[in-house]
């Protein structure tokens, strides 16, 4: 049997199985498969050793579900908001595919990755409790809550860079995902400063300008690196602040997305 | 260059066997330089990690080692966003709207903070001002003017991923973090404003199937941006 075929033809479903292979040696690789190869099928051994490569850790694993968690949350609101009939105006249709599309990509990635490990997809509350309990018959309330989940998604993500650092290639994969959000956020955000009016709202945070007040705490940072960046360059504290997004907590996070997750 | 295009050593495999697999690798970084506009696949072939890059007719620029020649490298690519910015508001091409003009007063201004923030955070270490070299775009025009935001806009957002890990320091990883994003929010809007309520906000040509942005290492960005700057910049050593 031909490996580099069987890694070709991997790749051809999974463009980006090299980039993970990087993380198993291929010393190691071979000698697995050449170990195993007499009694078990390649692909099993292949889809373990893919998943031994992205959770080294039980801290990385941690991170994964966090974030997958998030992804679900996000795939499932997206599911749900392009399926409503008459909520998405024609217009703005593309761009909520588009983005759905990346969430439910994420969640394939992670699930993938995460293997046995992964967790399984709990039950959502969009309605928040009530508190958007039109999201999905009033645009207007489907896009503040879609611009809140994208930038809390930002700062979630993040917020779990520093426990990646003994991770490089998960950290990598992480921030490829993170600016992703953050193009998500951007874009949702202008289309919330429209429908709601807000021209305060652009797509990068200034202060903590943003349609849900409760999760853009300590976005109005202007401290960075332990300078106080006040004055710097004699921009205003606004700019200042647009070109620094910031991180949130695991724990902070949950407690906004929490009501969202059915106990 | 992509560590995947170096020669593996330790697999015992006979030639013809990993062929095709470095061949695909070659195709994907390929594919990386190609949608950045400006690498040659010759230069792909090279060690660009181990020699200067030619095409510079000013001075050679060193951006260092370890987590200072991230940063380095980060105020380099900052240097020539906000030069850029600068003159297109200097210089406003025909026809730029308020909203246009509003949008691209706030980048210049978050590129020229972020370029003085990295000047600042690195005091006797930084790299010296370089010189920016903008003869291939033409200011006048709003395709061409945003045409290079949005290269410039997604090289830094690729540039930023692919540093990410070689940093040592928790803390500047966490601000490398915290610059990227905004980054990916600039090459959002400029792809909105390109292409209005279009899918290219995060379009199919940046993201790979796992719907994921790209992470480039310092030395294929070095040659995308090369012909934007006079100096030399030599990057062997970020991150090492």
């Amino acid at each position: 049997m031909d490996i580099f075929k069987i890694i070709d033809n991997f790749q051809k479903i999974d463009g980006d199985a090299l980039g993970r292979l990087e993380y198993a040696t291929r010393r190691h690789f071979m000698s697995k498969v050449g170990s195993k190869l007499a009694t078990v099928a390649v692909p099993t051994v292949f889809a373990s050793i893919v998943n031994k490569a992205f959770a080294q850790s039980a801290g990385a694993v941690d991170v994964l579900n966090y974030a997958l968690t998030l992804e679900f949350l996000e795939d499932e609101f997206y599911k749900a908001g392009n399926a409503a009939a008459g909520l998405i105006p024609a217009t703005d249709k593309t761009i909520f595919t588009q983005i759905g599309k990346h969430e439910t990509q994420h969640v394939a990635f992670l699930v993938k990755a995460l293997g046995t490990k992964a967790i399984a997809k709990p039950s959502f509350d969009f309605q928040y409790g009530g508190a958007f309990g039109d999201v999905f018959t009033n645009y207007k309330t489907f896009v503040t809550v879609s611009s809140a989940l994208e930038d809390t998604g930002v700062r979630a993500y993040k917020g779990q860079a520093g426990a990646l650092i003994g991770d490089p290639q998960i950290l990598e994969y992480a921030l490829q995902v993170h600016s992703v959000e953050a193009r998500h956020a951007a874009v949702v955000r202008r289309l919330a400063a429209s429908v709601t009016g807000n021209a305060a709202m652009k797509g990068w945070i200034t202060g903590k300008e943003g349609a849900v007040p409760a999760i853009y705490a300590g976005e109005d940072n202007l401290t960075q690196g332990g300078k106080d960046l006040k004055g710097l360059a004699s921009k205003t504290d606004a700019a200042i602040s647009e070109a620094f997004d910031e991180p949130l907590t695991k724990e902070a996070v949950l407690a906004i997305a929490g009501p969202f997750i059915k106990p | 260059m992509n560590k995947l295009l170096k020669p593996e050593t330790n697999s015992g495999k006979r030639e013809g066997e990993t062929s095709p697999v470095n061949r695909r690798s070659f195709l994907r970084a390929a594919g990386i330089a190609t949608s950045l506009g400006t690498i040659a696949l010759a230069s792909a072939c090279k060690d660009d990690e181990t020699e200067p890059m030619p095409g510079g007719n000013g001075d050679t620029v060193d951006l260092g080692s370890g987590d200072v020649g991230v940063l380095n490298y980060a105020y380099a690519l900052e240097q020539l966003e906000a030069a850029f910015y600068s003159q297109v508001i200097t210089t406003p091409y025909m026809g730029m709207t308020d909203a246009e003009k509003t949008i691209l007063t706030d980048i210049r201004d978050h590129e020229i903070i972020h370029r003085e923030f990295f000047k600042a955070a690195l005091g006797d270490k930084a790299i010296k001002g370089l010189t920016p070299n903008f003869a291939s775009i033409d200011f006048t025009k709003k395709d061409a003017v945003l045409g290079a935001a949005k290269l410039f806009e997604d090289t830094g957002v690729a540039a930023y991923n692919g540093a990410g890990k070689l940093l040592k320091d928790g803390g500047n990883l966490l601000l490398a973090g915290k610059i990227v994003s905004v980054e990916a929010r600039h090459a959002a809007v400029i792809r909105d404003l390109i292409n209005p309520k279009s899918a290219d906000f995060a379009g199919d040509d940046i993201l790979d199937a796992n719907g994921m942005d790209k992470a480039i290492a310092p030395a294929d960005i070095l040659n995308a941006v090369k012909g934007y700057v006079k100096e030399t910049i030599t990057g062997a050593n970020v991150g090492k």
